[in-house]
């Protein structure tokens, strides 16, 4: 296992791989609870699928990936967050809507334009270990940024995350903390995209958060715990997809789905033993 | 003093005037209740107040002791925070946040204020306690708790006893004596429950599309309508 570790730690894009998942599987934990307790949780696909059909649009043009992705990607969260006060299309329609359109817009363009090459592939399954040298300082620099805004609007995350209305009624800025939490989970998702691929980038969001919440009682261990389990499951993830030379995302997503399925029995335990 | 001043008040939803012609003062020290029939507009108004939905016509001024940060509300319960983890202390601190401005964390003074608030409410024990495992009138005292975090002057309370039995009724309705005689706070409170309403508010709202009365609870025991609406409640 060790030896398996420092033969990985070998490879310079595995190292990199290892950096940017790390950063991003925490950022996205950390986020992912406020969305789903939001009932937001597949927003990270509807933004996966406006992400993908931006690159796409940009690779036509042949124009820098993420620089045109991640404000589209931004302008999509918002809407998303408000579209219950801006139209009577209820939130998931409005995401069901999003994902086909955009997926649509994307493999036009693709098909019309460069056709289906690696690039476009890697983005629809995921494949970290494309990411070139600076898309990794844009990926540090950016998860970094995520990171330090959510500490420094934690608690207005939580106020917001519990009862906008209240928070509004009382003169909170709620809708400049929507908008602050879109703008980050887009920058997440776009980053993230790379790692898990268009199709399977809502696992990061939901998985450590769902997890987390079977057993944890505050919101600030239900954070905390999911960012852990999230890096935990990335690394274990990324072991396994080197051992069985298996893509990297579905690895990723098979550990979720195992570490979920364990604390759904822990949790069920402990309500066994409070009611005996 | 006058907290609260409606001159000619309407309020909309999508084009369609759900309230209209509303007159009425909230001044420092009342306890008013707002009543009416289901979908009379209690809610609407109760929004409108909090300026969480804007004016459709007429005026709604604030009193100069009323800043933002001198308003408590307490909703009713959504659906989402059923299953919410988070531990009470978390919930009712987060009442304080309007006085936090642009400060990313709470200080000592915050820690003081939630644990005074719950202390008053006798909710101190359930501070560790996750607010999903908590029966129904734990939780409304935690919202309560946060309300009063988040205001020294004026509580709006929005159908505050739905879902409660009888005896959790009858102690959150003395809680809130107590709130409005110790702490001098003015309260206005939406309700169904035209009796109870008449037996703990000084002042009464009447409301059925429109303002059908105004005035202290004596005068409304008074008109026909207050008979009327207090009877045929009591009798079903």
């Amino acid at each position: 296992m060790l030896g398996t570790v420092t033969a990985m730690l070998g490879y310079p894009f595995l190292v990199r791989a290892l950096i940017v998942g790390t950063l991003v599987s925490l950022c996205a934990a950390l986020l992912g609870t406020s969305l789903v307790l939001k009932r937001y949780s597949m927003i990270g696909d509807g933004l996966a699928h406006v992400g993908f059909a931006a690159l796409a649009i940009a690779y036509a043009f042949k124009a820098a990936p993420l620089s045109i992705a991640i404000p589209v990607c931004i302008i999509a969260a918002f809407f998303l967050l408000r579209i219950k006060e801006i139209s009577r299309i209820q939130g998931d329609a409005a995401t069901a809507l999003l994902c086909s359109t955009a997926l649509a817009v994307g493999v036009m363009t693709v098909s019309l334009t460069t056709g289906m090459n690696t690039d476009v592939c890697n983005y629809m399954f995921g494949s970290i270990l494309s990411m070139s040298k600076s898309d990794v300082y844009l990926s540090v620099v950016l998860c970094l940024l995520v990171l330090f805004l959510y500490s420094f609007f934690y608690h207005k995350i939580f106020a917001i995350t519990f009862d906008a209305t209240f928070a509004a009624a009382t003169g909170v800025r709620a809708n400049l903390y929507d908008m602050i939490l879109a703008i980050l989970t887009a920058c997440t998702v776009v980053l993230g995209m790379r790692m898990m691929g268009t199709l399977l980038i809502s696992s990061l969001i939901v998985f450590p958060s769902l997890t987390a919440m079977r057993v944890c009682r505050t919101f600030k261990g239900t954070a905390f715990l999911a960012g852990l389990l999230a890096v935990l499951c990335f690394w274990a993830g990324l072991v396994f997809s080197y051992v069985g030379s298996v893509p990297t995302g579905a690895c990723i997503v098979v550990t979720d789905v195992a570490v979920l399925a364990v604390f759904c029995f822990l949790e069920k335990f402990r309500e066994r033993r409070r009611e005996a | 003093m006058v907290l609260l001043q409606c001159r000619d008040l309407a309020f909309a939803y999508e084009g369609k005037t759900v309230l209209k012609a509303l007159n009425f003062t909230v001044a420092e020290g009342d306890y008013l209740c707002v009543v009416g029939e289901n979908g009379a507009g209690k809610s609407t108004l109760l929004k409108g107040l909090l300026r969480l939905l804007p004016p459709a016509a007429g005026t709604l001024n604030r009193g100069p002791g009323l800043q933002d940060g001198n308003i408590g509300y307490l909703p009713q319960k959504t659906r989402a925070q059923q299953d919410f983890p988070a531990s009470v202390y978390e919930v009712v601190r987060s009442g304080c946040l309007n006085k936090l401005g642009w400060h990313p964390f709470y200080g000592r003074a915050e820690d003081q204020r939630v644990r005074e608030k719950m202390a008053l409410l006798d909710i101190l024990p359930l501070k560790d306690r996750c607010f999903r495992n908590l029966s129904g009138g734990q939780q409304q005292r935690v919202l309560l708790a946060r309300a009063l975090c988040a205001t020294g002057k004026l509580l709006l309370l929005d159908e505050p006893v739905t879902g409660l039995d009888p005896l959790m009724t009858a102690q959150f309705y003395k809680l809130l004596r107590r709130l409005h005689e110790q702490e001098n706070l003015t309260i206005v409170a939406v309700s169904h429950d035209v009796r109870q309403a008449v037996r703990e508010a000084n002042k009464i709202l009447h409301l059925g599309q429109g303002q059908l009365f105004f005035g202290s609870t004596e005068a409304y025991l008074q008109t026909r309508l207050g008979q009327y609406f207090v009877e045929s409640v009591g009798a079903c």
